[in-house]
């Protein structure tokens, strides 16, 4: 397997895995608090929807000239992956709140405790219905996206889709074990992962789709990877010193959100809709 | 209409977020690539790695300053 390749891999089963672990935090507030009936058709109605829209775009992304695929799916993951990154980064440096699954959890289930119960179209409970159908379509969107555009990209869509298949499966088999969101897992340190791959795939792709041709070759890639990766690193550290400098709360960086419940937010996240913006 | 405006806004929030300059910085940068290679025939391949690293610092020092 080429270096590209096995970057593909882990970029995508990690971000699937970073949004499945969201999704799985709504479905079982719905689950365990209204009903599972209602829930997993609400689920089901999600995937349905999530497997037309790969059904649609991933054949029509492939039909797309590569140089003009890669201009515009670099500039889209560059731009998202900022986005990633800037999140983690102030997170990471506490200048913004670790996303707290076990809260959002709460506040589902406090929220979905005193919701009324309405019968419509055909299921049972129409609430928890919707809320795992946009929990998980919201967060699976973000999911589709980077295993496409990897996956199109790479003229491997097929091992982009077996490692998002592979996340979303290793994710709902834990949930399924411990029928509890899954606190402990490093959700920053996993985001920040994630915002330096797509950014740096975003600015190998785009910059080639401009016309670039990058010293090396593929191999440009183990250069801007480590690049981004101490950039996103440096940049947290400066933070760090200056919330420090202001006498700001400081939690330690990468190993912090390691080690800490949950952080990151994304579409779908808590209040079922883009917070702001991605990541 | 509304829902037309309600997408736009979704897919807004999903690409480009609660920055924009950030994407901005982007899609200048690729825009100065491509300039540079298909009108100068200059390899520009350092411009847009330069541009993400500063347009990143950027917007984390905005967002630091209205913290």
């Amino acid at each position: 397997m080429t270096a590209p390749a096995v970057a593909l891999l882990l970029t995508v089963f990690v971000a699937c895995a970073v949004e499945a672990v969201e999704a799985l935090t709504i479905v079982l507030a719905a689950g365990l608090t209204r009903e599972w009936r209602s829930t997993l058709q609400g689920l089901a109605a999600a995937v349905v929807v999530l497997a037309v829209v790969v059904a649609v775009v991933g054949p029509a992304l492939t039909v797309i000239p590569l140089t003009g695929l890669r201009l515009v799916v670099g500039a889209l993951l560059a731009a998202f992956g900022l986005q990633w990154l800037r999140k983690a980064v102030l997170r990471a440096s506490g200048y913004r709140d670790l996303h707290d699954e076990s809260g959002i959890f709460s506040r589902q289930v406090a929220a979905a405790r005193t919701a009324g119960r309405l019968q419509r179209r055909g299921i049972s409970d129409w609430y928890a219905f919707t809320l795992s159908f946009k929990g998980v379509l919201l967060e699976g969107l973000e999911v589709v996206f980077i295993a496409i555009t990897f996956g199109a990209n790479q003229h491997d869509v097929g091992l982009a889709a077996v490692a998002a298949a592979a996340a979303v499966l290793v994710v709902a088999a834990v949930g399924v074990a411990v029928r509890a969101p899954l606190a402990r897992v490093p959700e920053n340190a996993m985001k920040f992962a994630v915002g330096v791959m797509l950014t740096s795939f975003g600015i190998f792709w785009g910059a080639e789709g401009a016309g670039v041709a990058w010293p090396g070759g593929d191999a440009a890639l183990l250069v801007i990877v480590p690049l981004m990766l101490v950039t996103g690193l440096g940049y947290t550290a400066l933070l760090r010193r200056a919330r420090a400098a202001a006498g700001g709360r400081v939690p330690a960086v990468l190993a912090a959100a390691s080690q800490t419940p949950h952080s990151g937010s994304s579409p779908g996240s808590g209040q079922l809709r883009p917070e702001d913006g991605a990541a | 209409m509304r829902r037309l405006r309600s997408f736009a806004a979704f897919w807004y929030d999903f690409i480009i977020g609660d920055d924009w300059r950030g994407a901005a910085v982007v899609a200048a940068a690729l825009a100065g690539t491509a300039l540079l290679v298909h009108g100068a025939s200059a390899n520009a391949w350092w411009l847009l790695p330069a541009a993400v690293i500063a347009a990143l610092g950027w917007s984390l020092a905005r967002a630091v300053r209205r913290d």
